[in-house]
């Protein structure tokens, strides 16, 4: 009990140090150079009390929790051997997390605006969502695709940088043929892909199958899924930019 | 008010976790057909991460998001900017927004360093690597990295550059570096890049993207308000691999040392 309730409080101190620089930098700037008072000091420090209680339990279910699971789904996967279900669940995973993301709505719902201003579409609400969901099922598919190539690249331990410069490559080159409005939304929509919780079960998969395939080690080949995941969605944002104008 | 907010934050939690749980489960269910290893555990843990990660952004929009967008656009205000200047508006420096660039790289060291997926990449790294990748390390590094990357993007907001010219630019950067830096750290410096922009780092920065474009004079939000993010996921990729790069060099100048 006396342990745990340790372990808590070390958890704790620990969200703490996390959080320290964020506080720093907002107090400093708005006192010395915006030189206004804190406003709500009691709002603000339910706030950051809350933000390092969740900090904690968030790192705490991650152990317990969600990489466990997404470890063990790798083995047992792998151990089944069955090439087609471990791509399948790939695919799942990146197309079912990227779907619904709600800061990918967001750009997406914007982008068409942006569409819809420069005369790429027409003006019309269908219109613009239609070209907003094509945005999302097509981002969703650009990651459903990078996890699924992650994934074979740890089965046959291909090098992961010559991949990455490859996209980089197929990026500049997309860059010169794609609509000049829709360049800076592929550009975000590789970071926007990626939300706190696909994360780390990403990373578990990827950590999970590297060690449980003989030859390949979980340091060098088990991360890089989510590099993937973010270089992919730029390439399919300016397809669907092309096509889609 | 405040408790409506709480649901809110904590059904969007639940709406984001839905689509993993079902496939995770169904997979489980389905294709592997065998009972998971200390259930009740994994569920309590999932419970965690749904909690903790809506009790994080309701404390975040309590206490530090509506501080830092108020400030994101006191500071590109132009009666801010142009305080101490006594030229007209229209003829600007881009010298003259030093603050903005400072509280960009501020922010994006400091929300970078209490980015919860970038802590989820760390931990993993560090278990990995037998604690030979630690994890203040790498968080710091990549850090420093979306310093940079906002930073610079900030001023290329300000010049009005054209966006792919600096990303093309840092391809180049990145890889150049590829080739020398030491082989282990190459997957996880790439990954580095896509874990920084999530819940803290996103907000605040595309506020002071938006709030930019706005208010340079001679800008248009729609095109020269995006691709901050961008800078934030290319910029810690390059960080990370010259983090390796100088902590292999001095390993290597503390073994010629100790030889002699």
């Amino acid at each position: 009990m006396i342990q745990s309730l340790r372990a808590l409080g070390r958890a704790l101190v620990g969200s703490m140090r996390d959080l320290l620089p964020v506080v720093v930098v907002v107090v400093f700037f708005q006192l010395a150079v915006l030189q206004q008072p804190l406003p709500n000091v009691v709002q603000l420090l339910t706030g950051l009390l809350m933000v390092v209680l969740g900090l904690t339990f968030f790192i705490n279910g991650l152990e317990i929790g969600l990489f466990p699971i997404g470890e063990s789904l790798a083995h047992a996967l792998a151990r089944k051997g069955s090439l087609f279900w471990l791509i399948a669940f790939a695919f799942a995973l990146g197309f079912g997390t990227t779907v619904a993301e709600p800061a990918l709505i967001a750009v997406a719902d914007e982008a068409a605006a942006v569409a819809a201003e420069a005369g790429l579409i027409g003006v019309s609400e269908e219109e613009q969502i239609s070209y907003a969901l094509g945005l999302r099922l097509t981002v969703a598919l650009s990651v459903g695709c990078a996890i699924v190539l992650g994934v074979l690249r740890i089965l046959k331990g291909w090098p992961i940088h010559w991949m990455i410069i490859g996209g980089y490559v197929l990026v500049v080159i997309m860059t010169s043929f794609a609509p000049r409005e829709i360049i800076g939304i592929a550009y975000d929509s590789g970071g926007v892909t990626t939300s706190t919780i696909t994360v780390p079960l990403v990373t578990a998969l990827g950590v999970g199958l590297a060690s449980s395939i003989r030859g390949r080690n979980p340091l060098t080949d088990g991360f890089g899924l989510i590099a993937f995941a973010s270089l992919t969605p730029m390439i399919f944002v300016m397809v669907y930019g092309m096509v889609a104008h | 008010m405040l408790w409506n907010e709480v649901w809110q934050t904590l059904l969007g939690t639940l709406r984001d976790v839905l689509p993993i749980v079902a496939i995770v489960g169904g997979f489980q269910l389905l294709v592997i057909r065998r009972p998971v290893a200390n259930l009740r555990r994994v569920l309590v843990g999932i419970v965690y991460v749904v909690v903790g990660l809506a009790l994080f952004l309701i404390g975040l929009e309590q206490a530090l998001f509506p501080l830092g967008r108020l400030m994101a656009t006191q500071l590109t205000d132009p009666a801010f900017i142009y305080a101490g200047l006594e030229q007209a508006a229209g003829a600007f420096h881009w010298s003259d927004y030093y603050w903005v660039y400072a509280f960009a790289a501020a922010m994006g060291f400091s929300t970078t360093i209490a980015e919860p997926s970038l802590l989820a990449v760390a931990l993993k790294a560090q278990k990995v690597s037998g604690g030979a990748i630690g994890m203040w390390g790498l968080r710091i590094a990549v850090a420093i990295g979306v310093a940079v990357g906002v930073s610079l993007g900030t001023y290329r907001i300000v010049t009005g550059l054209p966006l792919h010219y600096f990303i093309i630019a840092a391809y180049i950067v990145v890889v150049t570096q590829t080739a020398f830096a030491p082989r282990l750290i190459i997957p996880l410096a790439y990954d580095s890049g896509g874990v920084t922009t999530s819940t803290v780092t996103v907000p605040l920065i595309a506020a002071l993207g938006l709030g930019l474009a706005e208010t340079v004079p001679g800008r248009n939000v729609l095109i020269d308000g995006f691709g901050l993010i961008a800078f934030a996921c290319l910029f810690p990729i390059m960080s990370v691999m010259a983090y390796a790069q100088i902590s292999e060099y001095r390993a290597r100048r503390q073994r010629a040392g100790s030889g002699e």
